[in-house]
């Protein structure tokens, strides 16, 4: 048996009675919890070796540039420079989970960003407004795409490509070849903003200790549910034991998670941003209707159509949200530049490309997790990162870079060949 | 008897988790037509991997003996070497080269990696002379029918001089004519001298061409029947096939006594489709039907007599073009333009290619169950995936769905269960019409029976089925009353207490053009 579809949700729960999958028996005749964890380990390969990967660069780079690539305001910065790839992977994989693809996200975010420039330095709007219009070209970048694949049935590759041409013809007519800026203050705050400090002084950042337990009290309570849940309805569960330590270890991570970026300047504007796609996305994809039927629709077309899903309307708004996010993208980019340039955006779309595969996604489509999109984006942003610390130039961080993608793509196939899919 | 061309003996073949065979022992005599068959998951098709080396020497235990040498072969080549050819039930063609292109491919007339065309046309055409089929060459494969492909195929064999044949369910997707002109060649090749092992779940077929049958069951052979000795009856095969006697394959059915005059269900009337691209040809021509609830009715037809085209265009305009006609549902016009107009006025339609267009392989089984009628385990557009796995357990509970939990994936399931889960979908969504497009097609007896049982139940409950096969047997046991159908248009309307299989084949048959 193999855990093909273990990226589905309900793969996580151990399966009664599945070939292979009954973990052997102690002498007491009950599950040991060494063989339950190895069994859960090799269940969930495809899920979790990407997080394993990535917890393994995490502690190369920590030693290699001698505990640098932790430093509270290293792990800012990190968060602060991988933001707009991370937004652009998670609308990168819902298109390739829907079966597509998409070339001209990098054109589109330059040409948003662009297009903010424009309308906040030479008409003097003020932000706010800019930044609704600026999402709006988005949205109508990403339904004229829409309309030709969806609608009409040119290939998702073609189309994009001609917007990849098109949205950079447009920035560059725009901005000719000089950058523009500076931006008012509130906009830039979007990429480069931290939240408030509240109460007494102290060695942390208050608001943010209040976030982090607010945010571990929710993930307990959460795990907690499902548990619960799951036992209502006779499904497997984790044995008392292991469910503790997994609860403590996800409490640590949330807590030194939080204690970094508190003993620095708090919690950026955009990691709020970021937490809010990914969860909000999250559950999109895997809990409400529309999210299924892109996984049908990638899976099998066909099928899915004469299942009553209405395949036009949702490959077209597959493609108006990521329009959406990569005017998003954009517009964070700009911010954190403070100036609309001509070459901004050059390459996002591979980059979130790349996200997308390490991730986990699948190039037929149907597979993949806005979590793992998440997981290849800050793979490869650690890599950008640690690399640049120890002083690696760009010419090798490229040739490394295509290596992991080659890599982690690999030890996929790999690992559905050996369990036999 | 002689000395035997091919013997396996004792083997054994495990997967992950899975003993596929346990302790298959096969003996086939030279020139023979040896039929094997089981039902799905026996082990039919490993088998034949092991033999023709998709599972390499090593994967499994026991041996091999070709010719009286132990074979040890690494991959397909080298069983192919030693004249041990396996033709797949998905025919593994290339459509866009030409038949010669296809025939030779891997096996090229060429000196140095060059070519030689006139070479290989001339021996193309000498072996399609061989096979009987008439087309040039040159002839792009996608141009020509299934059942022609098949001799494409069978031509293919004989290029690599083959001394086995393996055929896996031959005639599958061919239609009776086509069928039964390959079973000729089988004949054909056997005077020649080619052994061939054919597995079938046509029982007919077995006896028509079959020398002897070899039965597996769970992994384990079971039997080697003589059939040529002549005891050796289609229910005899059954009963070592699955184990048990099957004295009727179908469930005691009490015939439909509602009233002739009632309100149909679902009436269509002049019903007329033409072809996506060849848009002057008429696919469906004027077809009026009714169906009332309680009924199952037939559609009978040969392959191309219009009957999936019929049924795929009546759901949501899923096929085809410039459709004309009417359509009412318990006595008003109905309007269903699109699947989703179709699903919600209570139609479903099971289709016959469940892989292609009824399942999404890589998902779970509860996800696809659920596919069609998402929103009945949903609120306010949030999936509510506790109750889906409930409602999807029941559903592999009640249709005995043979899988641990809901939650495996569809494209590890045998035939049958997957056609199981797209019938749960379908009930799922809760209609009152179901158009069943070959529901059997591909599976075993004993899912069969299993699968005539539910579409009974159904029928019990009220819903109208409409019942599309091209198992003749099967439209006279489960049917009320047989449509048949042939080139587009409807030919007959045969009551259940006046159809036979004669009287069907001779309306299926009618050219009324």
């Amino acid at each position: 048996m193999g855990p093909v579809t273990t990226d589905t949700p309900q793969d996580g729960v151990p399966k009664k009675g599945a070939p292979g999958a009954a973990p052997p028996p102690s002498p007491s005749g009950r599950p040991t919890a060494g063989a339950l964890l190895l069994e859960a380990a090799r269940r969930n390969m495809r899920q979790y070796g990407m997080l394993i990967a990535l917890g393994l660069i995490i502690v190369l780079f920590q030693i290699w540039t001698d505990g640098v690539l932790l430093k509270p305001n290293n792990v800012t910065n990190l968060v602060l420079q991988n933001s707009y790839i991370l937004v652009l992977a998670i609308g990168m994989m819902i298109v390739i989970v829907a079966g597509h693809i998409d070339l001209s996200v990098g054109s589109l975010a330059a040409f948003v960003s662009a297009a903010c420039a424009v309308m906040m330095v030479r008409h003097d709007m003020p932000w706010v407004p800019a930044l609704v219009l600026g999402l709006l070209i988005g949205a109508l970048a990403g339904a004229w795409q829409g309309f030709w694949i969806a609608y009409v049935g040119i290939p998702s590759f073609i189309v994009t490509l001609a917007g990849m041409l098109l949205f950079r013809g447009g920035t560059q007519i725009f901005l000719g070849s000089r950058s523009l800026g500076p931006f008012p203050e509130g906009f830039q705050k979007i990429a480069t903003g931290y939240l408030p400090e509240v109460g007494p002084v102290t060695n942390y950042h208050n608001l943010t200790l209040l976030l982090g337990l607010a945010l571990l009290a929710v993930a307990v309570f959460q795990e907690v549910r499902d548990r619960r849940r799951q036992q209502a309805y006779e499904l497997d569960v984790l044995p008392r034991g292991l469910f503790l330590l997994k609860c403590a270890g996800l409490a640590a991570a949330v807590l030194a998670f939080t204690l970094t970026l508190a003993s620095y300047r708090g919690v950026p504007v955009v990691l709020l941003l970021l937490a809010a796609l990914l969860i909000g996305f999250g559950y999109v994809m895997r809990n409400a209707v529309v999210g299924r039927h892109v996984y049908a629709l990638g899976g099998n077309r066909a099928a899915a159509k004469l299942s009553g899903v209405k395949d036009r309307r949702v490959t077209f708004l597959v493609f108006v949200n990521m329009g959406v996010l990569a005017a998003l993208a954009g517009i964070v980019y700009a911010a954190r530049l403070n100036a609309g340039v001509p070459q901004a955006g050059i390459n996002f779309e591979l980059e979130a490309i790349a996200a997308s595969f390490i991730g986990g996604a699948s190039m037929s489509g149907g597979v993949g997790t806005v979590f793992g999109a998440i997981i290849g984006g800050l793979v490869l942003g650690v890599l950008n990162n640690g690399m640049s610390l120890v002083g690696i130039g760009p010419d090798y961080q490229q040739v490394i870079k295509g290596l992991v993608l080659l890599a982690a793509v690999g030890f996929d196939v790999w690992n559905k060949r050996r369990v036999g899919a | 008897m002689t000395a035997p061309v091919l013997e396996m003996r004792s083997i054994v073949k495990t997967f992950p988790g899975v003993r596929a065979l346990s302790g298959v022992s096969l003996s086939v005599a030279p020139g023979e037509v040896h039929a094997v068959c089981g039902e799905n998951g026996a082990g039919k098709s490993t088998l034949m991997k092991v033999l023709s080396g998709v599972h390499p020497h090593g994967s499994y235990q026991g041996e091999i003996l070709f010719e009286g040498a132990p074979c040890a072969f690494k991959d397909i080549r080298a069983s192919e070497a030693q004249g041990i050819v396996i033709i797949h039930q998905e025919l593994a063609l290339v459509p866009y080269l030409s038949i010669a292109e296809n025939i030779f491919l891997g096996n090229e007339h060429a000196t140095r990696g060059i070519i030689s065309w006139n070479e290989t046309l001339k021996h193309a055409a000498a072996l399609l002379e061989r096979v009987g089929l008439r087309e040039r060459p040159q002839t792009r494969v996608a141009d020509i029918g299934v059942g022609k492909q098949q001799l494409v195929e069978i031509a293919k064999a004989l290029a690599k001089r083959v001394k086995l044949l393996i055929l896996d369910e031959p005639t599958a997707a061919l239609n009776d004519g086509d069928s039964a002109q390959l079973l000729r060649l089988i004949l054909e090749l056997k005077a020649q001298g080619i052994t061939s092992i054919i597995i079938s779940h046509k029982l007919n077929e077995i006896a028509e061409v079959a020398d002897s049958v070899t039965i597996l069951r769970d992994g384990r052979t079971i039997e080697t029947l003589d059939v040529r000795a002549g005891s050796t009856t289609e229910d005899r095969i059954i009963r070592g096939m699955v184990g048990r006697d099957l004295d009727h394959r179908f469930p005691e059915r009490t015939a439909y006594e509602g009233d002739p005059g009632a309100e149909p269900a679902l009436e269509v009337r002049d019903w007329t489709v033409h072809h996506p691209i060849d848009q002057q040809r008429k696919v469906v021509d004027g077809v009026s039907l009714k169906v009332r609830r309680g009924e199952i009715v037939g559609i009978a037809g040969l392959m191309g007599a219009g009957r999936t085209e019929l049924a795929m265009s009546l759901f949501g305009r899923s096929y085809g073009r410039g459709i004309s006609g009417t359509v009412f549902k318990d006595g008003r016009e109905i309007r269903t333009r699109t699947v989703p107009e179709a699903v919600a006025h209570g139609i479903a339609y099971v289709t016959e290619d469940r892989k292609q267009y009824g399942l999404n392989l890589i998902d779970t089984i509860g996800r696809n169950i659920t596919m069609s009628a998402l929103s009945k385990v949903a609120r306010r557009g949030v999936v509510d995936e506790h109750e889906e796995t409930r409602v999807a357990e029941s559903y592999r509970t009640s249709m005995n769905i043979k899988a641990p939990t809901v939650f495996e994936q569809v494209g590890r399931l045998s035939g049958g269960n997957q056609q199981k889960v797209v019938l749960s979908k379908w009930i799922f969504a809760g209609p009152d019409v179901l158009i069943l497009d070959e529901p059997t097609r591909g599976i075993d007896v004993g899912a069969k029976y299993e699968i005539y049982t539910v579409i009974d139940r159904l029928a019990a409950q009220g819903k109208a089925v409409v019942l599309i096969s091209s198992e003749l047997p099967e439209l006279l046991g489960m049917c009320d009353r047989v449509y048949t159908m042939a080139a587009g248009r409807l030919t007959g309307e045969v009551p259940r207490a006046e159809a036979t299989q004669e009287v069907l084949m001779r309306h299926m048959t009618r050219n009324t053009r």
